[in-house]
């Protein structure tokens, strides 16, 4: 008998479907993965299976759960939940609760699902401290509260371990850590895994079986080699393509150095009221390095390493400490970069849903930076603002329209259209596309690469995805707490990492989705 | 079956709780510094507001001298009493014998009752304080837990409905509040005095139900705002993330509201109790009027019209040191409830 048994699931809201008519079985102890982009209604599917959708969803449709239907009675679903279903959450700062000891979260739903689990045991089986357990939510790292939050979710002893997008907020080296320790855990326990994910290959490491959704609907349902080697659906196929990513780059030949930082430091004071009791924090530590004109440099790191104090330097938001930069040759220390020479140099940011003001219209938006030219004529913003979005590959009849009017991928584009509109010479890319789905990244690295080799633009792009920057980089400069300690060309590089953090970041690659042997 | 190791990263680097993905143990903070710097800040706050007390009262046009003595004193009476009172010393001279005297619990002698000041603001302060706190103690009995009714019916007839109610507390002002009250509860019901007040020694009893009214009329502009925004940080709350994993754990919406949301809810309350001590003070200047209650707020508006300016003085630094402490005991409160603050604040 299986665990669950989904038939003819429909969820929608306000009379707009978001999942339709979908129909699956998860076997007990089997790992089932649950592949999707955002808005595929994966995460929907998981909620209706633990009773946890929004108020104003209607569902139609049967779950059965070890056989029986689910309990329609609030009460009653809420105590099955606890005791049979576990649950982990993408992010685990906000899915904790801020005011409440780890021990104490964990504690409580051991006590709710009366399962006598030991918090201590716990908290040792996810690989926490002891000490731990006294400690809240803010002061523990990213991949230590995803820890505290699976031992809370075994707290319940569960049948069935919902896990949605559980890595997607860490960095790669965490990521490889804690789909470890889910994998190792339900192993040992035998213990049903639904796992829920954008990432192909996560899943793939990690389940047997996989459905892959699109727009609501399972699209196709199989073993995972099955699925992933030889995809009977048109837009599993297409997602497996796009998954891959193919070097654009090509070995241009490089100008002058357009950027030198040489021997910069960036310190901050921390804790203390007393200025004898403060004690400084080095972020970035002595970093030099030219980038040349023309050249793509990606600078890779874990997160908390200094790769965004450095970008932030260099494009004059931040003052260094000690040492200088000089672009085109002329120095400076960082906000003293003046308006015109500011102008060269532009920022994309990772997050294209906060980086745009809602207020503004498009147009207004990407017309901001062009006050570092001085006065424009209005004729002349116009072509700028008409050039730019066009250059992104969007329509110029965008630019009266709202941000919320668009996808994610158009607003990296927007972004982008807004880094160009200067047109600068040098653009530092922030994780340019970690936060979009995988069918548009391509997409956006194409036009990046489109960008460069029409405009001879030189980059900079801070990621910690490894393919991304051997995709697109000429040289990859790695950072540890500070300082870089390797760089090379991406092929030498990965292939020959001679840093432990760069085997640590080459080891923490998950395998490519059809390399996994099983 | 599943794969013994996703991956070999963990070959690479040390279990967690130190290394890469531990990060740095914080140490518990200091709560001691804090509540020092915050002392400071407290002192100095006292001290500048006394400072533009001192040098809005001294920039007056008018001599209290001249104007105790009457129209018709002779120049030299007058001087004689500037010399009596200190006006004739230097500002700097004149404020800090002021502000040491202060320190010193001497407030100086009021010049239109001819008593010392000091006794004169305690005898006072027996009637505003407990006024303040009853106002204080009866909005929130009134606004949190509609507030939380509200919030848990949101959408509904009764979240609509009390936050219509809540709109119009807010807008009436309140010795309008006072004088419907008085209408109801005094006048037709006889349930309470109309206004007054017998001294806490003689009936506390009577002394109490002198203060219910006032209390009340003080009270329910500051319960109508407690209750939007006990509302507004509940709604809050209720859309968070750890709310949704207090269900997974096996609560219900209400259980995981109840156990979880409050407490994070009331971290915006706190903020709006804070500051609405400061206005419910500055309102006991009317409401004591309005019910003729023997307070602080009458005080200083006697005095003000009596030109007794060393009373207005130091009956206005009282006021603003109450409302400094609050403000210090809500940022102590603060750091209490919320864990997150004792690192920011250290």
């Amino acid at each position: 008998m299986a665990l669950v048994e989904i038939d003819k699931l429909n969820i929608s809201f306000d009379g707009r479907a978001a999942v339709s008519d979908l129909s699956l079985s998860i076997e007990k102890g089997e790992s089932f993965g649950i592949i999707g982009e955002s808005g595929s209604g994966k995460s929907l599917t998981a909620l209706a299976i633990a009773g946890l959708l929004p108020d104003n969803a209607k569902v139609s449709g049967s779950i059965r759960f070890e056989g029986a239907p689910l309990p329609g009675d609030e009460r009653a679903m809420a105590r099955l939940r606890g005791r049979h279903f576990g649950m982990v959450f993408q992010e685990p700062m906000t899915a904790l609760n801020p005011l409440m000891k780890i021990g104490e979260q964990i504690g409580e739903a051991a006590e709710l699902s009366q399962s006598g689990a030991d918090i201590a045991s716990l908290i040792a089986e996810v690989g926490l401290l002891p000490d731990h357990a006294g400690r809240f939510p803010h002061q523990l790292s990213g991949g230590q509260r995803q820890r505290a939050m699976i031992a809370m979710a075994l707290a319940s002893a569960p049948d069935l371990l919902i896990a949605d997008e559980p890595t997607s907020a860490l960095d790669t080296i965490t990521q490889a850590l804690v789909l470890d320790l889910i994998a190792e855990i339900c192993a040992r326990r035998g213990m049903t895994l639904l796992f829920i994910s954008h990432d192909m290959r996560a899943v793939a490491a990690l389940c047997t079986r996989i459905g892959v959704m699109r727009t609501g609907q399972l699209v196709e349902t199989g073993e995972t080699q099955a699925v992933l080697r030889a995809p009977k659906a048109e837009y599993t196929r297409k997602l497996v393509a796009a998954s891959r990513m193919e070097r654009r780059a090509t070995d241009r030949l490089h100008g002058d150095p357009l950027l030198e930082v040489e021997q910069v430091s960036r310190e901050y004071g921390q804790g203390g009221f007393w200025p004898w009791g403060r004690t400084t924090l080095r972020a970035v530590d002595k970093v030099s390095l030219t980038i040349a004109q023309g050249e793509c440099v990606a600078l890779v790191g874990p997160s908390g390493c200094g790769k965004t104090t450095l970008a932030r330097m260099i494009v004059g938001l931040d003052n260094v400490s000690a040492g200088q930069m000089r672009l085109d040759g002329q120095a400076y220390r960082g906000r003293d970069l003046p308006p015109l020479l500011r102008a060269g140099l532009s920022l994309v940011f990772q997050d294209p849903f906060s980086s745009f003001d809602p207020g503004m219209t498009i147009g207004q938006s990407l017309a901001e930076p062009l006050h570092l030219l001085g006065n424009l004529s209005s004729a002349e913003r116009a072509t700028r603002l008409h050039d730019a979005i066009m250059s992104v590959g969007l329509d110029p009849a965008m630019l009266d329209r709202y941000p919320h009017e668009f996808s994610g991928g158009q607003r990296q584009r927007l972004a982008i259209a807004r880094a160009m509109v200067t047109r600068p010479r040098l653009v530092v890319l922030d994780e340019p596309v970690s936060a979009l789905d995988v069918s548009v990244r391509g997409e956006v690295l194409n036009l990046l690469a489109r960008l460069q080799a029409e405009h001879g633009l030189t980059f900079l792009i801070i990621s910690h995805d490894l393919d991304m920057v051997a995709a697109m980089a000429d040289r990859v400069l790695v950072m540890e707490a500070g300082r870089i300690v390797e760089e090379g060309k991406p092929a030498d590089l990965f292939a020959h990492p001679q840093h432990a953090l760069t085997k640590a970041l080459m080891a923490a690659q998950l395998p490519d989705i059809t390399e996994t042997s099983w | 079956m599943l794969p013994k190791r996703a991956t070999n990263a963990m070959r690479h680097l040390p279990p967690c709780g130190g290394g890469r993905e531990g990060g740095q143990p914080r140490p518990g903070f200091p709560v001691t510094l804090f509540i020092l710097r915050r002392l400071l800040t407290f002192a100095a706050t006292l001290f500048v507001a006394a400072l533009i007390i001192f040098i809005l009262l001294d920039l007056l046009p008018g001599d209290p001298a001249r104007f105790i003595l009457g129209i018709n004193a002779s120049e030299a009476s007058v001087a004689a009493l500037r010399t009596q009172m200190g006006l004739d010393a230097p500002a700097h001279e004149r404020f800090f014998g002021w502000i040491a005297g202060m320190v010193r619990g001497d407030f100086g002698i009021s010049a239109t009752q001819r008593v010392a000041i000091g006794g004169l603001i305690a005898e006072r302060m027996a009637v505003t304080l407990p006024l303040t706190m009853m106002a204080m103690v009866l909005s929130m009995l009134i606004g949190l837990p509609l507030g939380i009714v509200a919030a848990m019916r949101r959408g509904k007839p009764a979240d609509t409905g009390l936050m219509i109610l809540a709109q119009t507390g807010i807008a009436i002002p309140n010795f309008w509040f006072g004088m419907l009250l008085t209408l109801v509860f005094a006048v037709a019901l006889r349930w309470l005095p109309t206004g007054g007040f017998t001294p806490w020694h003689e009936n506390p009893g009577a002394a109490f139900r002198g203060l219910i009214l006032p209390g009340l009329a003080l009270a329910l502009p500051q319960a109508s705002i407690l209750a939007r925004v006990m509302r507004t940080a509940l709604v809050d709350v209720t859309g968070q993330d750890f709310i949704r994993t207090a269900r997974a754990k096996g609560l219900t919406r209400s259980e995981a509201i109840w156990r979880h949301g409050l407490r994070n809810a009331f971290l915006p309350v706190l903020t709006i109790l804070g500051l609405q001590f400061a206005f419910l003070i500055a309102g006991t200047i009317i409401v004591e009027n309005v019910f003729y209650l023997p307070g602080l707020g009458r005080l200083i508006f006697t005095a003000v019209s009596e030109r007794d300016l060393t009373l207005v003085r130091s009956a206005t630094i009282v006021l603003v040191l109450a409302v400094t402490a609050t403000m210090f005991i809500t940022d102590l409160l603060y750091t209490l409830v919320d864990p997150r603050l004792r690192r920011q604040n250290a």
